[in-house]
């Protein structure tokens, strides 16, 4: 056993962030609440401290630490995700801060629990061994079940019931098909399973229901058909800023773990699993573009383009489970990973022109409300116009880069079918998309509603649209430097 | 002799728990729940886990199942109609599961593997309590802090819900009184 010091180095970042919430938690009842801001100042602190260390040790791509016994492993893989996480979570926590005041839900727990979904997010994507992702899944999850009830409107409490019920049976089949593989392989670390996969072949039928019961518990996490259906109701019933957070941070760290755990773990099954995601991924890209299209409340609409997206960044999952040799299965995971960067800062932009629009009783979510948005407010409707062109993958936006390399996968895997029926369905979704930047430019602002929702703008918000519109700009223009380093990052997913 | 005891609490712990959710009193629900505590607490006898069987009677069937009928019988529930329309659509998925899992049990050339070591080495020379607690404190001591942390996550989730009239209209003009009294 190594030294616990060094341990506990090893997983500083989470320390922080664990530090931090508690810290947020307990200071929250003696804080005025005139001065709530001041937690969403100390959450940030923390983050910007977690940011210096991670991203200082992101140049250090062979730098493969292991702690706890091998049950946590901070590797160039994880610090990509990481540094993902942080960077989405401070982004939220400064879209909170206008929406929170409007919404008069100035909670510290807001703030605490933000920090505590992060850290359960962190452990699932360094987790090396089931038992870990899996803890980690629970935090994250049960964190995120009381942030969707905060707005305590019934909606957002049968949100909250929703998620927590079929998000608690989906933790169940999970916990069921890792005690299975515990059963079959002998061990819960990744490493041992991989070992013992590869060792006794595939035959064995507890291997194959393992698989199955894996992928359900991971499909509900990352929303994929048939396991979607909490989405919708979850996304519109939560706070926006909540549903920012749950659509971009909790699909990102799914994503991570999902990753590792089937390349990592099961990558001796790759045969097996690879018709399964592909037929997940068709059904996705189906349903999520098509059902988009009949949505008339915004925040339903972005839920379901959130699934077409999963189904999107599965195609490169497929590809990486049929790529030949080494370096197509290298490519289609790189492809994933930079997909899911593209796609959390344009939604996380999405949604925060969303969240200005809210003010007293107007909910400002139907895409009725947009109607003229461009002769009120032109510069909230040219950053709403760039984040529905990059969502429906028009160059030169980072939308257009994310699906590029995606697809360039499935056809070097020799899946060109799949990557042309894809294009199709981003055909379709220009068509939803396209529909609310028509209703924002073609659209006169509708006489009878009385009071026309106006936006709320705010500085905390201008950093957020920011750093946004920045990401899906400069990522669609020069994404040579992420594209290189997502490559050389999934090289540790070995 | 080991195989009889195990198909025995293996069998009565799915039919119990089938009971848990077919039956319609809730009392009844609940006390075949206690039924299959007790069950699985014997089939952790069998792996000479006797640690996790007392602990399973002492805090499953002693402290979670005594709330439950305590909440169940506070609240009064009526019996419950809603979820038995969906009766032969689970029915008949339940019944392909089992079938499936049958053929593939009887069917498969499935060697036994020489999989984890059992307990029985494990508490060797060591008591069954000390094995775990030796374990749960170096081995996986991250996971359980991790779990720690769920708890505390539950918890004041669980309070935060519960609680009336937070961030809602009267409830901060309330709360912003008593901060200008103070």
């Amino acid at each position: 056993m190594t030294s616990f010091g060094s341990d506990l180095l090893a997983i500083l970042p989470e320390l922080i962030v664990v530090t931090a919430a508690c810290l947020v938690l307990v200071l929250d009842p003696v804080t005025p609440a005139s001065k709530k801001e001041l937690l969403a100042w100390i959450s940030l602190g923390a983050l910007a401290l977690c940011i210096g260390l991670t991203g200082g040790q992101i140049g250090m791509l062979n730098m493969r630490v292991f702690a706890f016994n091998d049950l946590v492993v901070v590797d160039a893989y994880a610090r990509f995700w990481k540094l993902l996480l942080y960077v989405v979570t401070g982004l939220t926590i400064l879209m909170s801060l206008p929406y929170l005041k409007v919404e008069r839900l100035q909670l510290g727990e807001y703030y605490g629990f933000t920090l505590l979904a992060l850290s359960g997010m962190l452990v699932m994507v360094s987790g090396a061994d089931l038992l870990t992702i899996y803890l980690g899944t629970e935090l994250m999850s049960l964190s995120l079940y009381v942030m969707a009830g905060l707005k305590r409107s019934p909606r957002s409490l049968e949100a909250s019931a929703k998620y927590f019920v079929l998000g608690a049976f989906s933790s169940g089949l999970l916990l069921y098909g890792i005690s299975l593989l515990y059963g079959a392989t002998g061990g819960t670390k990744l490493a041992s399973i991989a070992g013992a996969i590869g060792t006794r072949g595939f035959e064995d039928p507890l291997l194959l229901i393992a698989t199955i019961l894996l992928t359900v518990g991971f499909g509900f996490k990352l929303a994929v058909v048939p396991f979607h259906m909490w989405t919708p109701d979850v996304y519109q019933g939560a706070p926006t800023s909540v549903t920012a957070f749950m659509a971009v941070a909790s699909k990102a760290a799914s994503f991570a773990a999902f990753l590792r755990v089937f390349v990592e773990g099961l990558g001796g099954l790759k045969a097996d699993w690879s018709p399964l995601f592909l037929a997940l991924c068709l059904v996705t890209l189906i349903l999520g573009n098509v059902v988009a299209i009949v949505q008339t409340n915004i925040k339903r609409m972005l839920a379901y383009s959130s699934i077409a997206h999963a189904g999107y960044a599965l195609i490169g999952l497929v590809a990486a489970g049929r790529g030949m040799g080494e370096s197509g299965a290298t490519s289609g995971l790189a492809s994933v990973m930079l997909y899911l960067v593209v796609y959390a800062f344009m939604t996380l932009g999405a949604f925060a022109v969303i969240g200005m629009f809210r003010k007293g009783g107007i909910e400002g979510e139907e895409i009725e409300d947009f109607s003229g948005l461009a002769k009120r407010q032109p510069l909230a409707a040219l950053l709403m116009l760039v984040f529905m062109v990059s969502l429906a993958g028009i160059p030169p936006t980072a939308g257009f880069i994310g699906k590029f390399y995606v697809f360039m996968a499935a056809v070097e895997a020799g899946l060109s079918w799949l990557a042309v029926a894809a294009l199709i369905f981003a055909a379709v979704s220009a068509y939803y998309y396209m529909r609310v930047v028509m209703v924002m430019y073609m659209r006169e602002p509708e006489a009878t509603v009385v009071d026309i929702p106006q936006l709320v703008p705010s500085p905390a918000l201008s950093i957020v649209l920011a750093c946004a519109i920045a990401g899906v700009i400069i990522f669609g223009l020069f994404p040579n430097p992420l594209v290189s380093l997502a490559l050389q990052s999934v090289l540790s997913l070995k | 002799m080991e195989l009889i005891f195990f198909f025995y609490f293996a069998l009565v712990i799915a039919l119990a728990s089938v009971l848990v959710v077919a039956l319609r009193n809730p009392i009844y629900s609940a006390l075949s729940l206690l039924i299959m505590f007790f069950h699985v607490a014997g089939l952790y006898v069998t792996l000479h886990a006797e640690f996790l069987a007392a602990v399973q009677i002492i805090v499953y069937a002693g402290a979670i199942l005594v709330l439950y009928l305590f909440v169940v019988m506070l609240l009064n529930l009526r019996h419950d109609e809603r979820y038995h329309r969906q009766w032969p659509v689970a029915g008949l998925i339940g019944l392909t599961l089992v079938i499936e899992g049958l053929v593939l049990a009887i069917f498969s050339r499935r060697t036994a593997s020489s999989g984890p070591t059992s307990t029985e080495t494990a508490v060797e020379g060591l008591g069954n309590t000390e094995a775990i607690g030796d374990v749960l404190y170096s081995t996986y001591l991250f996971p359980f802090e991790v779990a720690s942390l769920i708890l505390l996550v539950a918890m004041i989730g669980a309070i935060i819900l519960a609680k009336r009239n937070i961030g809602q209209d009267d409830g901060l003009h309330v709360a912003n009184a008593q901060v200008e009294t103070r």
